[in-house]
């Protein structure tokens, strides 16, 4: 019978592969916001010209819906990443760096979530412009 | 006891901000940060969008008016700026984590273009703006 204990049968065994999902996802949100910014500003150009009718138009298009909902879910999602890097860097006290990150959370989440169902709600609020 | 009359010999202390000189790489990385905490509150910009122009055709009108204003045209360029300059350092974060541009000669050449690529996009942006009336 060989008596290991739980530290000493994981030793050697290299990590669970589980401890780089905030890297990488900071790093995927990264690349498919370098895209969706650039789209962003000249989308943002466009916009600034016109008024209401012309913005609920423009979303009633599905690529820019589409594109629209990706960038508040790449944003929203990119930001809670690295706010929670700044949290953990600057709070040392467990109390402290626990509620920030909570409502860190909160923030990124309920602000993606809002800023998406907006968009979705003129985006499928039919295809005549209703004022 | 004439040794503790000599009093101990201060101990080595890690190299900080104080002692070291200011340099572009820490520059860059420091405006990383701080331009990446600004973004967090311009993502508040999206939001009102999408939520103005859910609201109707008087909440939006609202939104742009806000918009339209120095205070707002002042904190849209900002946006710019930091979006631009976070972009293009990312880019470089990026190249480091495939192994590549360690070299010191190297990071500061990407840090200038960093800074570089930030000042003539958003200049070029907002050039752009006032030409095609978006002002």
């Amino acid at each position: 019978m060989v008596v290991r204990s739980p530290l000493g049968r994981a030793r050697g065994m290299g990590s669970s592969k589980h401890g780089v999902g905030h890297f990488i996802a900071q790093r995927v949100t990264a690349v498919a916001l370098v895209v969706l910014v650039f789209w962003a500003v000249l989308a943002a150009l466009n916009l600034a010209r016109g008024g209401y009718e012309e913005a609920t138009d423009w979303l009633h298009s599905p690529v820019n819906a589409g594109l629209a909902v990706l960038l508040a879910l790449a944003a929203f999602w990119h930001m809670q990443l690295g706010m929670r890097t700044i949290i953990e860097d600057y709070f040392a006290r467990p109390a402290t760096k626990a509620v920030l990150l909570v409502l860190n959370v909160f923030a990124c989440f309920g602000g993606g979530a809002l800023t998406i169902i907006a968009l979705l709600k003129v985006a499928l609020g039919g295809g005549g412009v209703s004022v | 006891m004439a040794d503790a009359s000599r009093g101990l010999r201060p101990r080595p202390t890690s190299p900080s901000v104080w002692i070291w000189r200011w340099h572009v790489t820490m520059a860059a990385s420091i405006v990383h940060r701080a331009t990446g905490a600004a973004l967090y509150a311009g993502a508040l910009i999206l939001m009102l969008f999408a939520l103005s122009l859910a609201s109707g055709a008087d909440g939006y009108a609202a939104f742009k008016g806000a918009m339209g204003s120095i205070l707002g045209k002042v904190v849209l360029f900002g946006l710019t700026v930091s979006a631009f300059y976070h972009m293009a350092n990312g880019v470089r974060h990026l190249t480091w984590d495939a192994g590549a541009g360690f070299e010191p000669k190297t990071a500061d050449m990407t840090a200038w273009v960093a800074f570089g690529f930030a000042a003539l996009m958003s200049v070029g942006v907002w050039v752009l703006a006032a030409m095609t009336g978006a002002l």
